[in-house]
């Protein structure tokens, strides 16, 4: 899709965490790539991982989180060339942060500094990470509240008096404060209205378009994605299922999971749907289960799963892009399976 | 304003909630309404002249953003705040929490399931003592085997399967989804006629949400359970709910049906709801197309500061201090002269629906036109 070199690239990566219960593996052996410009969504439930994936590919991660082998590649437009990130010393890492990658999280109300006013909070970011007069560093302040559609007048206030969309456009407009090549948003909008979450949104896809950065945006909420983003990435007890475009996503999805995700949010467009969800829970990571982790939640499954190799494979794409599953046996074509899947069995009332 | 919530009043017995076919009626609040005062000077109207009502075995949806004051209502409806006016009906006569005893009688009745699983439940708590407790304070009393007994069938009904591997375990051992289980079971430990779940779902994964969904649903069913939703989620309330009560600042703006309500919103706050709502099946359309192709009235755009901050304030504003007209106008669209002096009556526009605005004609002329036939 992008001839261009990936601006980021993750390739067999694995992250455990050491606890005295043994470890447990968080990331398993996870190829990512991220071209410039691009939107990559990476949609998981809670605990598959995909904070800790990101996290440790930037370095933010100490014990008991141990990178335990693959590799992260970074190469900009300002960089000289690549650089492998997990090689960086303390000081190159700073220069990586915040001016190469940025990060937008999800609670506005914790990441921002209440004893701050908005100026003071964004001026520091500026002169951690960028040589800048302090005059010079106020225009900047200005300019980047003018960016994200906050009055200047704002930058005197403190967290607590702005509304929680526009603590959230403050953190975005502190991201771009060194125009980053890649901005990662963890869940920026999930603790959002979805009206005020519709204008962030809106106001990021507006921003990329006008500066160019590609983003990874982390979130459960995969109807999000399919709107947002250009491919998406579905993570699963700390391995890729699925990656694809959000068209082949949406209209032709592979994998099990990924097909038992769209099945579990209510549309409010259209008609309305037999929704079935995904029963059961995910599998304890300390204990990880032979072949495919989805196994015991899945509607397809056969005993050939318990000893499958989870390496993504290709399948055959209409628009000739890649589309990588996890799954050798259910491709897009494959009728959904007679049995139920839910193991609750209720359907909600039509 | 006290004409108006005559004028409100009148307007919801005219129309019959699509909630009432489910059961006999449960729980009415009339004209309900909270003030909170900020210092001296300044009252926040956090809940104005509400009236609705819950069936046994209905779903009532009450859908809104956060400052709404979805949340006060329940709190109102809970019996853990006062009224400021307006009352509270439970099977026909006024409740009046205010002694413990009355109120302690009131909870068995009606019962409330907060949002957020991680604070609700009490980490140095065993989920036994955790049912335990309210199955003492209201089924009477019991011998200690059968205290046992009833939380196990508790936790069976919230498909805690087996119960035994449960009742021993604190909250951290437990997953967001399992905890969320055993505060519906607390809950039911009451054998409560009404449940409040105040945005039961929104703090779990999307996976789960749907399971936690259709357990409630199966039991409002098996317990002819009135329910009252409260939730931010327009879309789960289509599918879950009989009916959709649609609160801004304070006041209904609209009611009616859930799957017409949603379909063909007639309020241009409702409008707003819907097409805010994420839709996967409009792919990449409003988003991507061009960043600036939708954006909510009265959201600005960037450079242009001065609206976003005049629709963030105007949301503060309209609750905060009384606003003429309608409370929507500032962010509203098609807000006219009219809107920004007289605010408009919930009436009814058409079978099971009411909508409290001046220019539906413009707004939703296709339910109007309807409502002219069926009415």
């Amino acid at each position: 899709m992008n001839p261009t070199a990936p601006v980021l690239d993750i390739s067999d990566f694995s992250v455990v965490y050491r606890t005295p219960g043994g470890d447990v593996r968080a990331v398993s052996d996870v190829n990512l790539a991220l071209h410039p410009g691009e939107v990559v969504g990476l949609a998981g439930e809670s605990g598959s991982g995909k904070s800790t994936l990101v996290y440790a590919a930037c370095r933010l991660l100490r014990a008991p989180a141990l990178i335990t082998g693959g590799s992260v590649t970074y190469c900009g437009r300002r960089a000289a060339g690549p650089t492998d990130v997990l090689q960086l010393g303390g000081h190159e890492l700073q220069q990586l942060r915040w001016r190469e990658i940025a990060m937008v999280f999800q609670s506005a109300m914790n990441a921002l500094n209440p004893v701050l006013n908005v100026r003071d909070q964004i001026t520091d970011a500026i002169h951690a990470h960028l040589r800048m007069s302090r005059g010079a560093a106020l225009k900047k302040a200005g300019s980047l509240l003018d960016l994200v559609g906050i009055p200047r007048g704002r930058l005197r206030s403190y967290p607590h008096e702005l509304s929680g969309g526009m603590r959230q456009r403050v953190m975005i407009a502190m991201a771009l404060a060194a125009d980053p090549e890649i901005v990662i948003m963890d869940e920026p909008t999930t603790a959002l209205d979805v009206v005020v979450q519709r204008d962030i949104l809106a106001q990021i896809v507006e921003l990329k378009e006008q500066l160019g950065f590609a983003i990874l945006f982390i979130t459960h909420d995969l109807s999000l994605l399919l709107e947002l983003a250009d491919r998406i990435a579905v993570m699963y007890s700390g391995q890729l299922m699925e990656i694809a475009t959000a068209t082949a996503i949406h209209r032709q999805p592979a994998h099990p999971y990924t097909r038992g995700l769209l099945n579990s949010f209510p549309s409010l467009h259209g008609p309305r749907r037999e929704l079935a969800g995904i029963p059961g829970t995910p599998p304890d990571l300390r204990h990880p289960p032979a072949g495919c982790p989805f196994l015991p939640r899945c509607g397809y499954g056969t005993d050939a799963c318990r000893t499958v190799d989870m390496r993504l494979e290709r399948v055959a794409d209409p628009a000739g892009l890649e589309h990588l599953t996890a799954c050798p046996f259910v491709r897009p074509d494959t009728p959904a399976p007679d049995r139920p899947s839910t193991a609750a069995g209720q359907e909600l009332p039509a | 304003m006290s004409s108006n919530g005559a004028d409100q009043d009148a307007a919801n017995r005219d129309v019959v909630s699509a909630a009432a076919a489910r059961g006999p009626l449960a729980m009415e609040a009339v004209s309900i309404s909270k003030d909170f005062r900020l210092g001296h000077a300044t009252v926040l109207h956090a809940v104005r002249e509400v009236s609705f009502a819950l069936y046994r075995g209905a779903v009532v949806a009450l859908v809104g953003e956060s400052g709404s004051g979805k949340s006060t209502v329940a709190r109102l409806l809970a019996g853990q705040e006062r009224l400021t006016s307006g009352e509270i009906r439970l099977d026909g006569n006024r409740v009046d929490p205010s002694t413990r005893r009355s109120f302690r009688r009131y909870k068995s009745h009606v019962q409330l399931v907060f949002q957020d699983p991680f604070s609700s439940l009490n980490p140095v708590h065993t989920v036994r003592h955790h049912l335990e407790r309210p199955v003492r304070l209201h089924q009477g009393r019991k011998s200690r085997a059968e205290v046992a007994g009833e939380v196990g069938t508790l936790l069976d009904q919230v498909r805690l399967i087996p119960a035994g591997q449960f009742t021993g375990k604190y909250p951290h051992e437990l997953s967001g989804g399992q905890r969320q289980r055993v505060s519906f079971a607390r809950a039911l430990a009451a054998k409560p006629a009404v449940l409040l779940a105040d945005e039961p779902v929104s703090m779990l994964d999307v996976s789960i949400r749907l399971e936690m969904l259709s357990l409630l649903n199966d039991l409002r069913n098996r317990f002819k359970l009135a329910l009252l939703y409260i939730t931010h989620d327009i879309a789960s309330a289509r599918y879950f709910a009989d009916e959709v009560l649609v609160m801004y600042a304070g006041q209904i703006v609209e009611r009616g049906p859930a799957e017409e309500l949603t379909q063909h919103p007639a309020h241009p706050y409702t409008q707003l709801l819907v097409a805010s709502a994420p839709d996967p099946d409009n792919l990449g359309g409003t988003l991507r197309a061009s960043g600036t192709s939708f954006r909510s009235p009265g959201a600005g755009t960037p450079g242009a500061g001065q609206p976003a901050a005049a629709a963030a304030g105007a949301r503060a504003q309209a609750a905060a201090t009384t606003v003429r007209g309608c409370p929507f106008s500032p962010r509203c669209p098609l807000a006219d002269d009219r809107c920004r002096t007289d605010a408009p009556a919930l009436l009814p526009v058409s079978a099971g629906r009411a909508a409290a605005c001046w220019r539906l004609d413009v707004a939703a002329p296709g339910v109007l036109a309807e409502g002219r036939g069926g009415l």
